[in-house]
């Protein structure tokens, strides 16, 4: 019942518009600053900005590779830097606490997901329950 | 400008279904290849996945615009997602319903006042038992967010 070590920092992207696209139209969000070119730049950006869930989404997904999709029990995300076009996000993680709760082994995470300016894009945390095969569930 | 009286109000009740296609889109849209998301025929759903409760929600159910947050000065600051057992499978129908559960003010770090509002969605199973929970945080700037990449 120990915690399975943290897997290697995993790279996405260059990210692209299309990338926005897809995670807003899967999600429901159309706020137009997203994708819409002529938005954005009327409302003083640069280009559009990828929607904040998208990297939290991608965040809390690397977690559930390593800790199993069953087993999550929370994920919070701070959203910090915005993600633009182009750019390359790197997420990895690291063990906070180890402990028993109502019977049950848990595990809590800090999660982050930097751009490759060494920004962060977004900052997470997670809880994992922990079974006695690790993260298969 | 944040309504405080927004406080406290609550959107209907509504149902959401938690479906095999849209858990592999999701994934796809969050770039995963686990299989517990696109493989399984009773596939998991993904931690973030609740979010996508926009598309269940309309104006009776979804209590935020009570909140009249100034949209030039608005920001998502935080999301979490508790699950008080293995997230929601494919075949599941929810039955939800979202609450503005919290305003409060923060002093800025470079100045001016930071008004907080979050957003709580309880989801219960065919039973009626809490099975997850979501909580967005929504944050109004004394000046617009910063556009620098």
């Amino acid at each position: 019942m120990t915690v399975p070590a943290p897997p290697a920092a995993m790279v996405f992207g260059p990210l692209t518009r299309t990338d926005f696209v897809r995670y807003q139209g899967a999600s429901g969000d159309m706020v137009p600053i997203h994708h819409d070119e002529t938005f954005a730049r009327a409302a003083g950006f640069p280009s559009p900005f990828s929607v904040g869930m998208m990297q939290a989404g991608v965040l809390a997904n690397w977690a559930t590779d390593w800790l199993g999709a069953e087993n999550v029990r929370r994920y919070r995300v701070r959203f910090k830097e915005q993600v633009w076009p182009g750019d390359v996000l790197t997420c990895s993680g690291s063990v906070e606490r180890e402990y028993e709760q109502l019977g049950e082994r848990k595990v809590d995470v800090a999660l982050i997901c930097t751009r490759q300016t060494g920004g962060v894009a977004v900052q997470g945390w997670a809880t994992f329950v922990l079974y006695s095969n690790g993260a298969q569930s | 400008m944040v309504d405080r009286s927004a406080l406290g109000a609550a959107g209907e009740w509504f149902e959401m279904d938690v479906e095999r296609g849209k858990i592999r889109e999701f994934a796809r849209a969050t770039l995963s290849d686990n299989p517990a998301y696109l493989a399984d025929e009773r596939a998991i759903s993904e931690p973030t996945f609740l979010t996508t409760m926009i598309f269940w929600q309309d104006e009776s159910s979804n209590p935020w615009d009570t909140v009249a947050m100034d949209q030039e000065r608005g920001l998502h600051a935080e999301q979490e997602f508790t699950f008080f057992g293995p997230p929601p499978r494919a075949g599941t129908r929810l039955k939800a319903r979202s609450t503005i559960s919290a305003i409060y003010d923060k002093e800025g770090r470079r100045g001016g006042t930071m008004t907080f509002v979050e957003m709580t969605t309880d989801f219960h199973d065919a039973d009626g038992a809490l099975v997850a929970q979501s909580k967005m945080t929504g944050v109004e700037t004394s000046r617009p967010p910063d556009s620098a990449p």
